[in-house]
């Protein structure tokens, strides 16, 4: 097992030492600095800067094209910024070449040699650095061991399954103890049970190697559960950095509360400001909600509120409708541990509503056409500044 | 009905293709068992045409010079071929586009233009005519077959696996050793074979680049086959044909793993 490598040993003293040297380096591995890219005139990355500490597994999330990849390829050395710097482990890395860098990348298409064993595909690394025969050895079969591939060692890549090809990419990769691991959409070629899987094998190999993921991907769901923290990314620009719970909970604009997680938005006015709380008016109705940017009366602002928090009562249930929005069901959809909704408010603004069942609501049987009440509790919306 | 007629049609259209292709080398190699110097009428079976033919050392000569030419002129032009092929795949640089164009153009340009202009060149540099001005000629044609074959080989691969290589530590020799070749060697094969074969059986360019001292096969016959076809000539096309069905079997089981 990979538990404690002696180059983890060495790099615990190097942080060890710089720590003493300055505190604020303390737990930086990876540092990027106002870096900017572009390809024949298009700026894919505008003034990027973000840290990777010791051991955290880091999301770069964002749809296609908004430059994750890049700025993984930038990091790896396959890329050179335009502008901008970068340190690995407190080094400027401009101008060292992929194979000075100690970092090493999974690919999204595996890219294993499909000329050479699983055995030979691992131990290439290692081959290349010209380590005694018995070593590369030892460390290959360990790797190999690690991502249950032992007995697959004399296979060629194309006899495996492509989540067997996917353990072997990682073991290629981490048989090197990279300071950091690079992963770009790792899981997307695989199927959703398969993907599931994998996805709590990397979380787990991540905490028993004890070394810093940075994992690209575009599945929100997919950072939310693997992450320490999130980095949103829209054209090219970081939109938020954040835990997963800080990204999902307080999206700090309308690109990231419309990419992390579905949302139902409410075009809106603030009334009046009390101290913490304001009243907003949506629809013609009042609300009550935080007021947590310091807004004043007449602001426009966008109110949002996420489908599971979105309360649809039936007309039989509710007898105080203050607070509640009057909407219709357009669409019922059972998913054995929610029903979702699609309601029709009166202006035609179509909502998503996520029911569960708990004990005040054991069968949530909804008809389309129904008439019924929305309703969120206070304080669970969050309130952004209005954006065209 | 329309079916019957396709069932039919097929095999007979598809044999008649077949038949146009093969009946002429079929005849030639029945003719160089022929006993009779000059009939078409078939006078019975014999060996004697081969007999005379392993028996003319001139021709053996020229066979073993073509075939020296012939293996110096694929390697070299092999080599370079995957090395220009590799570079039009992984630089980008100015003019790129116009240089993957003019690998095109030397295919299709006509053999004549490209004898008289090696003709040209190896008068004005002083190169005498022989081994070294068909090698050179004969390099000159091979390597736009060679570069074709091993880049469309080179784009059908995964750009990332290069990548990964770097990135796992390898530098250019060892990525070029381990992986490029490698990966390539089924083109390379092919080149390879494509090139001797073109160098084998040029006439056009090598009637210009050669000279008295170093004689070759295909102009050997050509000279041959302007005195008429003797059943002598027969044979020895016989044998070109028998290698090269061998050559066309040994690559074939060179990259059979493939599937």
């Amino acid at each position: 097992m990979l538990v404690c490598p002696p180059v983890f040993l060495h790099y615990g003293f190097y942080v060890f030492y710089k720590r003493n040297q300055s505190e604020q380096m303390a737990n930086t591995i990876i540092e990027i600095k106002g870096i900017s890219k572009s390809f024949q005139g298009n700026s894919v990355l505008e003034d990027i800067n973000l840290t990777v500490k010791e051991g955290e597994f880091l999301t770069l999330l964002g749809p296609s094209g908004c430059g994750k990849t890049t700025l993984l390829r930038i990091i790896s050395g396959l890329e050179n910024p335009d502008q901008g710097q970068l340190l690995i482990g407190g080094k400027n890395c401009r101008g060292l070449s992929p194979q000075e860098r100690h970092v090493n990348t999974v690919f999204q298409s595996y890219a294993l040699f499909p000329h050479m064993t699983v055995f030979d595909n691992v131990a290439f690394g290692l081959r290349c650095q010209h380590l005694p025969k018995a070593e590369i050895e030892t460390r290959v079969n360990a790797a190999l061991q690690m991502v249950k591939l032992q007995k697959y060692s004399q296979r060629k890549p194309e006899k495996l399954s492509g989540g067997q090809q996917q353990r072997v990419a990682i073991a290629r990769a981490v048989v090197n103890r990279p300071i950091v691991l690079l992963l770009d959409e790792p899981l997307s070629a695989l199927d959703y049970r398969l993907r599931k899987n994998m996805q709590l094998e990397l979380k787990q190999l991540q905490r028993q190697l004890n070394i810093a993921f940075v994992f690209v991907t575009h599945d929100q769901e997919e950072a939310l559960s693997m992450s320490d923290r999130v980095v949103v990314m829209h054209e090219g620009k970081v939109e938020q950095i954040g835990t997963p719970r800080q990204v999902y909970e307080n999206p700090a604009n309308m690109t990231v509360a419309h990419f992390v997680g579905e949302t139902n938005s409410f075009d809106s006015r603030v009334i009046e400001v009390l101290g913490k709380t304001m009243t907003v008016d949506i629809q013609g109705q009042t609300f009550t909600v935080k007021n947590t940017r310091d807004y004043a009366p007449g602001d426009h602002v966008h109110v949002l509120v996420r489908p599971e928090d979105l309360k649809v009562w039936s007309h039989a249930d509710v007898t105080d409708t203050t607070n509640m929005l009057p909407a219709t069901v357009t669409e019922v959809i059972y998913k054995g541990s929610t029903v979702d909704l699609m309601v029709r408010l009166s202006d035609n603004t179509l909502l998503a509503a996520s029911e569960f069942f708990d004990e005040d609501d054991e069968k949530l049987e909804y008809t389309i056409g129904e008439k019924v009440w929305l309703h969120w509790f206070p304080g669970w919306e969050v309130v952004l500044p209005y954006e065209a | 009905m329309k079916q019957f007629w396709g069932r039919a049609l097929r095999p007979s259209y598809m044999g008649i293709v077949y038949f146009f292709f093969y009946f002429p080398i079929l005849v030639l190699v029945a003719y160089s068992f022929n006993n009779a110097t000059y009939s078409m009428l078939w006078h019975g079976f014999t060996w004697s045409w081969y007999q005379l033919l392993f028996q003319d050392s001139d021709l053996w000569t020229a066979a073993l010079h073509s075939l020296i030419l012939g293996v110096t002129a694929a390697t070299i032009a092999t080599l370079l071929g995957m090395l220009a092929a590799i570079s039009l795949y992984r630089y980008r640089f100015r003019g790129q586009n116009l240089l993957h164009g003019l690998v095109f153009i030397l295919i299709i340009t006509p053999d004549i233009v490209l004898g008289i202009s090696l003709l040209i060149l190896f008068n004005t540099l002083d190169i005498p005519l022989g081994f070294i001005s068909l090698l050179i000629a004969h390099i000159t044609f091979c390597i736009p077959f060679v570069v074709v074959i091993v880049y469309s080989r080179i784009t059908g691969l995964d750009k990332n696996i290069f990548e990964a290589a770097y990135d796992l530590g390898a530098n250019e020799w060892v990525s070029l050793t381990k992986i490029t070749i490698p990966l390539l060697k089924p083109a390379l094969i092919a080149g390879a074979l494509l090139s001797f074969a073109l160098s084998f059986d040029d006439v056009l360019i090598s009637y210009f680049v050669s000279g008295p001292g170093f004689e070759i096969l295909p102009l050997q016959i050509y000279s041959m086959a302007r005195f008429g076809i003797k059943p002598e000539l027969n044979a020895l096309c016989t044998v070109l044909f028998s290698v090269t069905i061998v050559l066309v079997l040994l690559s074939q089981w060179l990259t059979r793993k493939k599937s």
